[in-house]
């Protein structure tokens, strides 16, 4: 366990330097936020009633997702995962005393906490300063803030197991940045990235929440702002814990399947 | 204890002509070929040994040496290093073993590389006494004081491969392989790098495992070579065995002041100009000797060397040899 927190340090301090990284990030979720709180108000003063959250719990949704982007979304790859397995340089991380899959998790997770400690405490500022309509609320309940800390990181968890399928896949089909980016703009769609799942039509909102990518920033940010509560939101939890454990299974066994097979690129 | 025996790895490449019609073509249906990078390999060698594995460019080095370290899964054939077969117990045995690939890092890239060495000690879970004894060891004779608080990033070529042997030695590794620990090297840097090869061969009996194309390299530390052609070894011994069938020619080089002379027959002229003249000698009786009397009689010598066949002439008569 020791050396997966010392490999997480490392990482964790090194993306603590891209400030500037840091800064465009925020710049890029205020832009994008105000834009999405904009829509949404302008639907919501056609009419109130027509839509399946109250307009001040989308509101909570949208400001927490931008602020914690960076440990939510799926398309936050690490670049670096990619180029060891293209380049071939994952042959040095094969003669480490060291599981693979742990490795590479434990690095993601630092890296995505990290990007969000930078970018998370500016945009909270601004969501509670801004007037009213568009100002973002406190969580309804203590009980309800703990179960959101708990969601937001099985989420991660999730997140960051589904992003390993697609590094693993990369052992077999060496330039899938097509696939890649598909996959990441799927599942943020079907995680409530872009709407949040019950805005989704009916039947295609009821196979969408049983997919794993409902148990991504869907879960935390229901919970945060009141939409799921009570047990619903302790079923959502168990819910998340199952897919967490199904995609780390799966990962770690086609992990082992991969490493059997593996060719190390380049000489 | 390192054994391979009967070793192959085949490799499937999938084949693509150039042209848009072919990558057309490609998307349906592939031609497959297969590549024959190990035959049948089998070689033992002891604890302590120093080995050089040499063989020109796709000659199958980095894949034995990739096999050995537990990546690469050979197609068929046993190998036992320390009693384990490599890549079934990958974890447990890359934590006795270390090494350097000269054309990658193993450093982190934007940490000081005192960073990276306490990280590698987490990840080798090495203990605080052995990791301050192995670095008080390697810092000074590797002369890596100055460059502790660099990052990866910032070192020059030379001060990196230093750090990359000393980091692949924190564990106290007691088999080291070095996949062409020169390469790209100034001559100082390579000079730096096999002396303290050779003093950690001599003084902790490590064994080591070096692939290059370096002759100097090999000549100035092992013993024993293993010249691989085609994924076949082809010579298994000691280098002065290899020498002793290559009695080879001499090559004699001499600086001159005066008109250029003239050289007895049999003798062949390499390089003749402003007063330097490189000659070579088939090491027949008396010749050389007679030579340079010959010489000196008309000219005035300034300089005069001579060498015998370097070991890069004889890999590359073997290499003619077997026809690789």
């Amino acid at each position: 366990m020791k050396e997966y927190l010392a490999l997480f340090r490392v990482r964790f301090i090194t993306s603590l330097q891209y400030r500037a990284a840091a800064l465009a990030g925020i710049a890029t979720q205020f832009a994008w936020g105000f834009m999405e709180l904009l829509a949404f108000s302008a639907f919501y003063k056609v009419n109130p009633g027509a839509f399946p959250m109250e307009f001040r719990q989308v509101v909570t949704y949208i400001w927490i997702q931008q602020a914690f982007l960076a440990m939510f979304m799926v398309w936050f790859y690490e670049n670096e995962i990619f180029a060891a397995i293209q380049s071939g340089a994952i042959a040095y991380e094969l003669v480490r005393p060291v599981d693979l899959y742990n490795r590479w998790f434990s690095s993601s997770v630092a890296n995505r906490l990290a990007k969000a400690v930078l970018r998370s405490m500016p945009i909270l500022i601004v969501a509670f300063l801004v007037p009213p309509p568009l100002r973002m609320s406190l969580p309804p309940s203590g009980g309800q803030f703990a179960l959101f800390f708990l969601s937001t990181f099985l989420a991660l968890g999730v997140v960051v197991s589904f992003n390993m399928l697609v590094y693993i896949s990369t052992f077999y089909t060496l330039s899938p940045v097509g696939a890649r980016i598909i996959a990441a703009m799927l599942a943020d769609f079907l995680a409530g990235s872009i709407i949040p799942l019950p805005f989704f039509p009916a039947g295609f909102r009821y196979v969408a929440e049983l997919l794993p990518f409902a148990a991504m920033q869907n879960m935390p940010l229901r919970i945060y702002s009141g939409h799921i509560s009570g047990t619903a939101a302790l079923y959502g939890i168990g819910f998340q814990i199952v897919w967490l454990i199904t995609l780390v299974g799966l990962g770690k066994f086609l992990m082992k399947h991969a490493l059997r097979r593996v060719v190390v690129q380049g000489g | 204890m390192i054994q391979l025996q009967n070793i192959s790895k085949t490799f499937r490449i999938a084949k693509r002509q150039a042209g848009l019609g072919r990558a057309v073509k490609a998307l349906f249906s592939r031609d497959y070929e297969t590549v024959h990078a190990l035959r049948d390999v089998s070689f033992t060698i002891g604890p302590g040994e120093m080995v050089g594995y040499i063989g020109p460019n796709g000659a199958g080095k980095s894949t034995t040496i990739k096999i050995m370290c537990g990546i690469l899964t050979p197609s068929s054939g046993t190998c036992l290093i320390h009693g384990r077969i490599p890549w079934q117990d990958r974890l447990r045995h890359v934590s006795e073993i270390g090494v350097v690939f000269g054309q990658r890092s193993q450093l982190w890239w934007d940490v000081p590389v005192c960073d990276s060495f306490e990280l590698l000690r987490e990840v080798y879970r090495v203990d605080a006494k052995e990791f301050r004894r192995n670095l008080d060891e390697l810092v000074p004779l590797l002369d890596l004081s100055e460059v502790l608080k660099t990052p990866t990033r910032s070192l020059s070529l030379g001060q990196r491969m230093r750090c990359e042997l000393a980091a692949s030695l924190l564990h106290s590794p007691q088999i080291l392989f070095l996949d062409e620990p020169t390469i790209g090297l100034d001559a100082v840097s390579k000079i730096a790098v096999r002396q303290f090869v050779r003093k950690l061969n001599q003084e902790r009996g490590t064994t080591v495992i070096l692939t290059t194309h370096d002759m100097q390299d090999i000549e100035a530390l092992t013993r024993r070579i293993i010249l691989l052609g085609k994924g076949r070894i082809l010579f298994d011994g000691p280098l002065d065995d290899l020498k002793k069938r290559f009695p080879g020619a001499k090559t004699i080089t001499l600086e001159y002041r005066g008109n250029a002379p003239s050289i007895l027959p049999g003798v062949e002229i390499l390089d003749s100009r402003d007063g330097r003249l490189v000659l070579k000698v088939q090491p027949t009786r008396g010749l050389v000797s007679d030579l340079i009397a010959h010489i000196a009689s008309q000219v005035q010598i300034l300089d005069l060397s001579v060498a015998g066949a370097s070991a890069e002439e004889m890999v590359a008569a073997l290499y003619k040899e077997y026809a690789i």
